[in-house]
């Protein structure tokens, strides 16, 4: 299914839709309100997007001297061309320390590469550890946020979900209780599991530490406990400096959820004694989507969700219509490079209204990139025919005068007289919406008739 | 190494010119005091800040507001005698059961009210992750204003692990109502100790 035929699905419920529209504007304004504090806002974001701009074009020698640090820190670098051969890595390192089970804390590069999926096919047991992604894994669904993997649910549906499968009572929906729990449940695991896989926040060149952001602790209590620590990165994650984390860590919380910053900003830099630690960095069509001009801005995004957030479209949407690991405005630029023929729809599913390239912290233009995959997709003719003959039809009506004074004047008039021709349920713009009524004449007509040609 | 020399060559094939980095050395701007700041800041965001003149003042504020505490732990020399301190070279796993780690903070970041603590000052990376309660002492001296005074007073230096702690664990993930105590430690205090 589509875009559009995903989002009519969860547009059935109109309560829930209003609901979810609302709390995230209301995490979006959080973010305006954090941001408003600091005068120097956007001189940050300036210098957040020209850090990035500098990693992009020097991101061979940075990650090669990423790997020296790294290495000389005692940290193993493996590399993945793509999802298949980051997933067999993983498994590989299982293997060979001996792990059956993992905990998991929030990656969203291991939700792009099917991770679970493919450990769960060879018997080994994963567990997510953030609340959020645990929800949706017990009820085996995605996250449809990338910061808040479970905000298309209500408390109802959370204390149903705890019910069934960690033995809450029934009925309670209170999120203290139904966090209680999850944090008993969580650390029987925690104490148990030999082995942590984490995401990468940042990974810095300067001295191969790589630093992890949570407010749960989750990737923390995982990786600390753990004999084997797999972290697992987009290559686009480097920056320079260490002294670069400073710009990035004062932008990322309030851009994502209006804190001033994340409870754990955890700095990995040596393993602890005995302890294994691993990155595996991973291209899965990075070095592509790094090729195109027009879209290589992409990879500056720190994953903060603001584009989300701010999107008239994903607030009314809801994640997971935009199928794909990373939804919203920032994951229908990301998409299409991954595989343009499944997510085609995408780049449409926008207003362009700019308020995602408004919003974000690294200055991404989202919305102008969103507008140049729609000329890439119709160009590689990845659009449905349909679209294709309409803007064609479209374009040859607007190019010629005649035939578009002639197209209003028999608009006008089937609208006057057989109004049943436009709304019914075969014309999208008539649902959810009533057609205006028809004016009784055009401008032109009316300036032609009251004006005479001459003028004042 | 297949894969690395594939993926490394192709982002030299891909990468754009050059561009150069910007001078950040004068972003912050600073328009409040620094240590009312970071109180007020701590306590947005669901931490305590108790003022002391001395670290002694501990005990007795520990013994009665963490009434009950089973076991406490503690990286401090001069609380030894209210709490452990040779937990340092046990198993992670054995601190499953703390109620209480006590320790000493390199210095706070006012504008977040963040902690910087390396894994000398935890005792154990996972110290202040499994227990139930977290306690910082902080001198009133050791704030600096914003993230670009706290690197720059990092600078080079060598930790195998350190963070930015702010405030207690927490979530939202359940419909956006703020919980405290996901994973982590239920509730922080930090101790403002005033230079002696």
């Amino acid at each position: 299914m589509n875009h559009p035929e995903l989002a009519e699905r969860f547009i059935k419920d109109a309560d829930r839709t209003t609901w979810h529209d609302e709390t995230l504007w209301w995490v979006r304004q959080k973010r305006d309100k954090a941001a408003f504090q600091i005068p120097e806002w956007e001189a940050l974001r300036e210098a957040a997007s020209q850090i990035k701009h500098n990693v992009l074009s020097n991101l061979h020698e940075y990650l090669l001297a990423f790997e020296e640090k790294a290495t000389a820190n005692g940290i193993k670098i493996h590399w993945a061309a793509d999802a298949q051969e980051h997933n067999e890595l993983v498994l590989r390192i299982l293997k060979e320390s001996g792990a059956e089970a993992l905990i998991k804390s929030k990656s969203m590069l291991t939700e792009e590469c099917n991770l679970n999926e493919y450990l769960t096919e060879q018997g080994v047991d994963v567990v997510d550890t953030d609340l959020g992604e645990r929800i949706v894994q017990l009820r085996k669904e995605h996250p449809s946020h990338i910061v808040l993997p479970a905000i298309h649910l209500k408390k109802e549906d959370v204390g149903e979900t705890f019910h069934i499968h960690l033995g809450t009572e029934k009925g309670n929906k209170d999120p203290q209780y139904l966090t209680e729990a999850a944090r008993q449940h969580l650390r029987e695991k925690f104490v148990t599991r030999k082995a942590a896989i984490t995401g990468v926040n940042f990974a810095i060149a300067e001295t191969g530490e790589f630093v992890v952001c949570t407010n749960e602790g989750n990737a923390d209590m995982g990786a600390h406990l753990a004999d084997v620590h797999i972290a697992c990165m987009g290559f686009e994650k480097i920056i320079p400096q260490r002294q670069h984390l400073g710009v990035f860590l004062r932008l990322l919380a309030r851009s994502a959820t209006g804190q001033p910053i994340t409870t754990y900003s955890s700095h990995f830099k040596k393993p602890r004694p005995g302890q294994q630690m691993h990155i595996i960095i991973v291209d899965n069509g990075r070095s592509r989507q790094l090729g195109r001009a027009d879209f290589r801005n992409s990879l500056k995004c720190i994953r903060c969700g603001a584009c989300m957030n701010t999107c008239p479209v994903y607030r009314r949407s809801g994640g997971h219509s935009y199928h794909s690991a990373v939804a919203g405005p920032i994951g229908s630029i990301l998409a299409p490079n991954l595989d343009m023929t499944k997510n085609a729809d995408l780049p449409f599913a926008s207003t362009l209204c700019g308020s995602c390239s408004n919003v974000c912290p690294v200055k991404i233009d989202i919305h102008d990139q969103l507008y140049k995959w729609r000329q890439v997709l119709v160009q590689e003719g990845r659009v449905p025919f349909s679209k294709t003959v309409a803007m064609r039809a479209m374009t040859f009506t607007l190019s010629h005068p005649g035939v578009f004074s002639l197209a209003g004047k028999v608009g006008r008039k089937v609208m006057g007289m057989a109004p049943i021709v436009v709304s019914n349920g075969l014309n999208p713009w008539y649902k959810q919406r009533e057609m205006p009524e028809p004016p009784k004449e055009s401008f032109r007509e009316w300036y032609a008739k009251n004006r005479n040609g001459k003028s004042e | 190494m297949e894969s690395r020399n594939k993926i490394l060559s192709a982002i030299a094939q891909n990468q754009p010119a050059s561009t150069p980095l910007p001078d950040i050395s004068d972003l912050a701007v600073v328009d409040y005091e620094v240590v009312e700041k970071f109180s007020a800041t701590l306590a947005g965001i669901g931490g305590q800040v108790v003022d002391i003149v001395s670290v002694r003042e501990v005990v007795p504020f520990v013994k009665n507001y963490y009434e009950g505490a089973q076991r406490i732990i503690t990286t401090v020399e001069a609380l030894g005698d209210m709490a452990e301190t040779d937990w340092r070279e046990a198993d992670p796993h054995s601190l499953e059961n703390v109620d209480l780690m006590i320790m000493e903070a390199e210095f706070g970041v006012a504008e977040n009210g963040a902690l910087w603590v390396t894994e000398a000052y935890m005792g154990q990376r996972v110290a202040p992750f499994i227990t139930q309660n977290l306690a910082v002492i902080l001198k009133r001296s050791e704030i600096v204003p914003t993230m670009h005074h706290a690197y720059d007073r990092i600078g080079k230096a060598d930790y195998p692990f350190g963070m930015f702690l702010a405030g207690p664990s927490k979530t939202a993930d359940i419909e956006q109502s703020l919980v405290l105590g996901a994973h982590g430690s239920r509730t922080m205090t930090v101790f403002l100790l005033m230079s002696e």
